[in-house]
């Protein structure tokens, strides 16, 4: 990527701006940005075909990646795991109680796929993918949709052929037609009508957070200091290593929590991790391999945390952990640093 | 307003016949001489007696301890997880048309950036004459404006399309903030590029994991878009897009790109995720509106509401609510008691300005007795806030944005208020 700009470079454009600035009612602000700086930025892709790169992929190689980085979420065919976005299937549901809205029964192009998936997925490791591996996850998709055969290779020049089933069914914002004037005009102020009925209430489903379903006592107890629990007795752990093992810990916060509060996601929670004895927290479906690792004694100290940590899959054949790995020596230790200073 | 001050005199004297019992209770307990009336004058307050803490005890100034309960909250069964999610803005617990920073509700799609910003850069580029890039400090160097303006999620109020389901303005309102931006016209950066005639769109783009973008028209990106800095008056939060975002007035949140790096021109729309899949609005016959920007005109009670019940008793009561219009200003509210039979013009108070929140109030003397109360919007369009229903007859229950349905809370004899709907 470009470190510096050659001086030759700024001094043309120096030439150039002063010229063009000269002329109109310009700041004269800013610098010329270089094709490369561009190039590094303007990655995005539009319905024509605009933007894409040159590269190719086929559904049996998306299916793969997928796998790997984006099933844990997903889950392995786009139906999703948890709350975590559906991406296949929902055919016929848009009429629906509940519609499915996914790639192939709502989303109008294919070039938002591949837009998306190449700027911000896979989620927590976002501009990662290669331009093949982008078209081999979106040929995979529209697999999993039923919309291609398997062996379908998807390429910068057959991109644009495919088109949507839904691409019809959206139309522009036509409320000034529609809504505005039927919604606007003289309103009843007296006597506008006879009688009023309750025909619904939000205490039959209650949804609501229950803290402030108690709000009124909430302002009480919040004027009375909390007595602070002792503190376990814990060994010394240098704060710097934990600070910077809090911002390693971004990679990991996609699935797991840590701290107070810390509940289980698509991974376990994590408080108390270090020197625990793996696959032990409550209420969480750990993969076979886990269980079985767990069967034989596995505990989470840090030696085995950090050969965990640096590939999970070849440390643990089968884990549903669908992260990489942290290839510094540097990161793991602080990571496990943070891990370690947060107790049960 | 209030004809009838029968009931908080009687409150006044009911409260001085209870003190004296009080003042004689304490003399059969043996006091020697017992004082009548308040404790809270009567007795000398810590405060009032000994020193507090001396400037600099907080160098950043935070609010009382008293008002911890005065936070954001978010849903925890909305979405999948925190890092792409939504809190809310308290709007019971707040007064005036300034949303104060630290509670102006969060969305992200991919976590709160942390943004160096000797780092942050922002390009523009595209359909441009020179392709350009600006430091922080560049930015600082171009004229700026300070403006008034709701920021509305266009999924607030989404989860009450089916029926009646939050309990409280925080969560079946709360995805509002209204803030002074300073900041650059988004034009000065245009023309500074010099845009080509072929130029019909921008898509502004955020520096985050989720590299958000949106298409939005040239013509609103010239009109009154803001590239900002600052959030009444000091440095955007960095849950607001530190250290810039774009504004939109008027518009729909999820186009104000927080933590905007690039702005690219272009002859036609980008259709990518959030135009497309998200923000769409799907309509009872299977189709999709979209490029719904505009918010439309809106208005909540927020006192009394769920969270905030009338724990006063009869007498002299302060109903009060914000009103808003992606589309200008809002010259009236009117508000019922009666769930509609007849309707009063609300009092507003407070700045009336272009696509910023307004704050009505409704004095009325309480009788005890059940209220259903709504309040109903004009904007200076003619528009008028339309039900619940009128909304369902055209929009169906899925299209889950843009719900700007008049809502309404039952307050029994008790003031505890709830959220319900009615015929």
């Amino acid at each position: 990527m470009l470190k510096f700009l050659n001086p030759a470079v700024v001094a043309v454009f120096v030439l150039v701006a002063g010229q063009s600035f000269a002329g109109g009612d310009k700041f004269g602000l800013g610098r010329l940005a270089t094709t490369d700086e561009v190039a590094a930025w303007d990655t995005d892709v539009r319905p024509d075909g605009q933007g894409l790169p040159v590269g190719s992929g086929d559904a049996y190689t998306g299916e793969e990646i997928f796998a790997e980085k984006c099933a844990v979420c997903h889950g392995d065919f786009g139906e999703a795991v948890g709350r975590w976005p559906v991406l296949a299937g929902g055919h016929d549901t848009l009429t629906s109680d509940r519609p499915v809205k996914t790639i192939g029964s709502y989303w109008p192009y294919l070039s938002t796929v591949f837009d998306y998936v190449n700027r911000a997925m896979p989620f927590g490791d976002a501009r990662s993918l290669t331009p093949d591996e982008v078209y081999s996850i979106t040929a995979y998709l529209l697999y999993v949709n039923d919309l291609v055969e398997e062996d379908f290779e998807l390429n910068s020049d057959n991109f644009t052929s495919i088109s949507l089933p839904n691409e019809d069914n959206f139309y522009d914002d036509d409320r000034a037609t529609t809504e505005l004037i039927a919604f606007s005009g003289d309103v009843c102020m007296v006597d506008c009508k006879d009688s009023v009925e309750i025909t619904a209430h939000a205490a039959v489903v209650d949804v609501t957070p229950e803290e402030t379903a108690v709000a009124a006592e909430t302002v009480q107890v919040a004027a009375v200091e909390p007595v602070a629990a002792e503190p376990e007795p814990v060994e010394v752990i240098d704060p710097e290593l934990i600070a910077s093992g809090k911002k390693v810990f971004k990679k990991c916060k996609a699935c797991h929590q840590i701290g107070e509060g810390a509940k289980n996601r698509t991974g376990p929670m994590l408080n108390g991790v270090v020197g625990r004895a793996a696959g032990s927290v409550e209420g969480f479906r750990y993969s076979k391999a886990l269980v079985a690792a767990a069967g034989s004694g596995l505990t989470w100290d840090i030696q085995e945390l950090s050969l965990f940590l640096t590939k999970p899959r070849d440390f643990l054949k089968g884990t549903k952990m669908s992260f990489p790995g942290l290839k510094k020596q540097a990161d793991l230790d602080a990571v496990i640093a943070y891990m370690q200073s947060i107790a049960e | 307003m209030i004809d009838n001050n029968e009931g908080s005199k009687t409150s006044r004297r009911g409260f001085l016949t209870s003190a004296a019992a009080a003042g004689g209770a304490a003399l059969t307990a043996g006091a020697a001489k017992a004082a009548s009336g308040d404790s809270a004058i009567l007795e000398t307050q810590n405060w009032n007696s000994e020193l507090g803490v001396g400037v600099d005890a907080a160098p950043y100034g935070v609010p009382s301890e008293h008002e911890k309960h005065v936070k954001r909250r978010n849903v925890e069964w909305l979405t999948a997880d925190t890092v792409s999610s939504i809190n809310f803005t308290p709007l019971h617990e707040l007064d005036g048309i300034i949303t104060p920073n630290g509670l102006c509700f969060e969305r992200h799609h991919g976590g709160v950036a942390e943004v160096e910003p000797a780092l942050h850069r922002i390009m523009i580029n595209g359909l441009v004459d020179t392709p350009l890039v600006f430091t922080m400090q560049d930015l600082l160097r171009f004229p700026r404006e300070n403006r008034i303006f709701f920021l509305e999620c266009a999924a607030n109020s989404g989860m009450e399309w089916r029926g009646a389901q939050l309990n409280g303005c925080q969560f079946t309102h709360g995805m509002i903030h209204n803030v002074m931006y300073t900041g650059v016209p988004l034009r000065y950066l245009l023309e500074e590029a010099g845009v080509k005639t072929a130029g019909k769109w921008i898509m502004p783009e955020g520096a985050d994991a989720s590299g958000l973008t949106r298409s939005i028209p040239l013509e609103k990106a010239l009109d009154d878009c803001l590239v900002a800095f600052k959030m009444n008056g000091e440095a955007l939060r960095p849950e607001q897009g530190y250290p810039v975002r774009l504004v939109v007035p008027g518009w729909e949140g999820n186009m104000w790109i927080k933590w905007l790096r690039r702005i690219e021109v272009g002859d036609q729309p980008w259709h990518h995720r959030e135009e497309t899949s998200k923000y769409t609005d799907l309509l009872a016959n299977g189709k999709a509106r979209r490029f719904t920007w505009e918010m439309d005109a809106k208005s909540v009670i927020t006192n009394p509401s769920p969270q905030a019940p009338l724990t006063h008793g009869p007498g002299p009561t302060v109903l009060t609510g914000v009103a808003w219009s992606g589309r200008g200003t809002i010259p009236q509210v009117d508000v019922t008691t009666d769930g509609g039979i007849n309707w009063h013009k609300a009092r507003i108070s407070g700045p009336s300005l272009d696509k910023s929140m307004h704050r009505f109030y409704y004095e009325f003397d309480w009788d005890g007795s059940e209220l259903l109360l709504q309040s109903r919007a004009h904007d200076n369009t003619g528009y008028v806030q339309p039900t619940k229903d009128q909304l369902r007859a055209v929009r169906g229950t899925n299209s889950i944005y843009h719900n700007n349905g008049i809502q309404t809370w039952s307050v029994n004899a008790e003031g505890v208020a709830e959220n319900v709907e009615i015929s």
